[in-house]
């Protein structure tokens, strides 16, 4: 993965809360076998009604969404951070995640930054006519109006995006570590492996 | 003495395989379930490195989402092509990636094949006290047996596959209880869309759902597994049961289930999942049973829910602006009108299936209602899909595919079909759903689609109907 540091530019002030991942990538495209190519039905529906900010030649490419509570709820599909990826989403700035949406953004290297409502609110109105500027090395969220907010994020995952890390490799470096797991397991939960059908 | 747990604190705190200084736990996963959606890029993934699948034998696979439910064999018994290339192309991925792997599958023509969700348990693949993951959201269902159990992305599909744990913090824990008897006609279907309305779609959001109290002791498994399902619409990733008699009754004898002496200790084991007296839950919701009404819901949301002896609401009614805002913009997308009744909601279609609804307890509750009656006029599709194969011949066994098909329905191969817009069944854009289902949101059973949650007895009085109704009217209440 390659390592994240700054994510800097314009945003979509999207604004809207509880977006499923229906709405970020609607079903008929998870048929694919890739990962690439599905930024075209990212937000299908929404880009169908005029004036939606995605279409907004004022934003276009920007590598910056800002949107309202609880982004990415519903299903697990990674296509949703996959899509975001190929129409080239960085970070999403929201005052809450889905616990899966998130998990998926950072193994694909999307920030997601979580701020209060009020700096949601400051940054949606920024993003109308300037860019956004977040620095994950200080935790921080600055626009050119002086305006500097900070937030937090799991020192695990920051270390991860910092350095671009290969979280399987590291996990099967400790491959001894499952093995001694697993051979304790087995003596107490004889159980474990399922029956042949 | 050792602290006072709940369940989840023991599940997890059996499967850490290694904490680190920040918290973040590496753990152990006892069961990974592997569909054709979500799959196909970790197993690329994998190829790429040059790595094997570390517990196949932990592993199974099976097609669900991208599977036409039409006829699988022609008269020959030979397999019929699927059209759609994209569809045949990443289930035909998943045919080779099982074998070349070492996992074991059940193909879409194997009795076996299901929805992962109803195959799991149905197996006895599913287990009190595991890890269960699967690369889809509603794997909280298995929560059900008590199984700590959660959707996964692809990126942790493949880090599953390859390692057989995952990097996990703890979560919170959130117990809901509710107490009491259901009133008539009002199913697992109903309290769990209750307490979605009760706490939002992002109520559970960071925790863990543990279902607690007289209502749900009092449910069968199947109902558990209806409820425990639905824990993700509430935000939750896990719901769980604490196991009981019941649970290992269910258990007992199913094929991938332990056996003999393996069974005693099991079971043993299992006695111990309960959460003990004195432990302490981050958050506390309680719902009383006499409150709970046969639901449907009127939004683009799950937590849009409202009895069916009421109205859409009017948006101006919220007090939080966005969620007002939100409310118009639900009523345009779903053709309603504040105040409208919802007995005078017409419908024109009915999807009885999915993980949430597509069980033989279901069906039977469904069929029980539909027995001897016709669907309305104005339905154009009416479609009943078992989760399983093995659902589908028990309930033809019953007879259950007679009365289906006497009042109108279409009687379908497994999988899941309407519930999502991936496979050739949808709802057409503009047209209104009465669905088993568990998300309602926008375009979810195809572009502009209109989707109703509801339980399977109140989509089978939809469809005898042509609009919703109180099944309580079409029902003899054998307890007055």
């Amino acid at each position: 993965m390659e390592p994240v540091t700054t994510v800097e530019g314009r945003a979509y002030p999207f604004g809207m809360k509880n977006v499923d991942t229906d709405i970020i990538i609607p079903a008929e495209w998870l048929k694919t076998i890739s990962r690439t190519g599905l930024g075209k039905g990212a937000f299908e529906a929404l880009r169908k009604e005029p004036g939606n900010v995605f279409d907004d030649p004022r934003y276009a490419g920007a590598p910056i969404i800002v949107a309202g509570d609880n982004f990415g709820c519903g299903s697990s599909r990674e296509h949703a951070a996959w899509a975001l990826i190929d129409m080239g989403v960085k970070a999403v700035i929201a005052p809450s995640f889905s616990d899966i949406f998130s998990g998926n953004a950072f193994k694909n290297g999307i920030l997601t930054v979580v701020l209060p409502q009020e700096a949601v609110d400051r940054l949606l109105e920024v993003a109308k006519t300037d860019t956004i500027s977040i620095d994950l090395e200080h935790q921080t969220v600055t626009t050119p109006y002086q305006d500097r907010f900070t937030f937090e994020i799991d020192p695990f995952r920051k270390s991860c995006l910092l350095g671009g890390l290969d979280e399987i490799g590291l996990t099967m470096a400790q491959g001894d570590t499952i093995g001694a797991f697993e051979a304790r397991d087995a003596q107490t939960r004889p159980w474990l492996v399922p029956a042949a059908a | 003495m050792t602290k006072a747990r709940t369940l989840y604190e023991k599940i997890w705190d059996a499967h850490v395989v290694e904490k680190r200084d920040d918290g973040t736990c590496l753990v152990y996963i006892d069961r990974h379930l592997v569909h054709e959606v979500t799959s196909p890029q970790a197993f690329e993934g994998l190829r790429l490195a040059g790595r094997k699948v570390r517990r196949p034998d932990l592993t199974l696979a099976v097609p669900d989402h991208n599977v036409p439910t039409t006829a699988r064999v022609d008269a020959q018994g030979q397999r019929i092509p699927i059209v759609n290339k994209e569809s045949a192309q990443q289930l035909a991925a998943l045919e080779r990636n099982a074998p070349e792997f070492g996992i074991r599958y059940f193909g879409a023509t194997d009795i076996n094949q299901g929805i992962v969700h109803v195959v799991g348990p149905e197996q006895g693949f599913t287990l009190p006290g595991m890890t269960l993951v699967c690369g889809d959201s509603h794997t909280a269902a298995h929560g059900a047996l008590g199984a700590l159990a959660f959707g996964i992305g692809t990126s942790e599909v493949e880090h599953v596959l390859a390692t057989q744990t995952l990097l996990l913090k703890p979560s919170k824990t959130l117990s809901i209880e509710v107490e009491g008897e259901l009133g008539f006609g009002v199913t697992a279907k109903d309290v769990i869309l209750a307490i979605i309305g009760r706490i939002g779609t992002a109520g559970g959001t960071g925790h863990v759902m543990e279902f607690r109290g007289s209502t749900f002791r009092a449910m069968s498994i199947e109902s558990r597994l209806t409820v425990s399902n639905m824990a993700i619409e509430g935000g939750a990733r896990s719901g769980l049961f604490a196991p009981d008699e019941k649970t290992f009754e269910y258990i007992k004898g199913r094929p991938m289930a332990p056996q003999g002496a393996d069974w005693d200790r099991a079971v043993e084991y299992w006695r111990t999942l309960v959460t003990d007296e004195g432990a302490v839950f981050d958050k506390h919701v309680r719902l009383d049973a006499a409150d709970i009404a046969p639901t449907v819901t009127w939004g683009t949301s799950p937590e849009d829910v409202v009895p069916i002896t009421g109205a859409v609401p009017d948006p101006e009614s919220f007090a939080d602006p966005s969620k007002r805002e939100a409310a118009a913009k639900s009523l345009a997308y779903m053709g309603l009108t504040a105040g409208q009744r919802m007995e005078d909601v017409p419908v024109e279609h009915i999807f009885i299936g999915s993980c949430t609804n597509s069980r033989i307890e279901d069906l039977r509750a469904a069929a029980a209602v539909l027995d001897g009656r016709k669907i309305a006029d104005g339905i154009k599709q009416a479609l009943v899909v078992p989760g399983s194969g093995l659902v589908k011949r028990q309930a033809e066994d019953e007879g259950l595919d007679r009365i289906f098909v006497e009042a109108g329905f279409e009687w379908r191969e497994p999988g899941c079909s309407m519930c999502l817009g991936m496979n050739p069944d949808r709802v057409p854009s503009g047209e209104r759903c009465a669905s088993t289902s568990n998300r309602n949101f926008m375009g979810r059973q195809g572009p502009g689609a209109r989707t109703h949650l509801v339980s399977p007895v109140m989509a089978a009085a939809a469809a005898i109907k042509g609009r919703f109704a109180d099944v309580r009217d079409l029902m003899v209440n054998e307890r007055a």
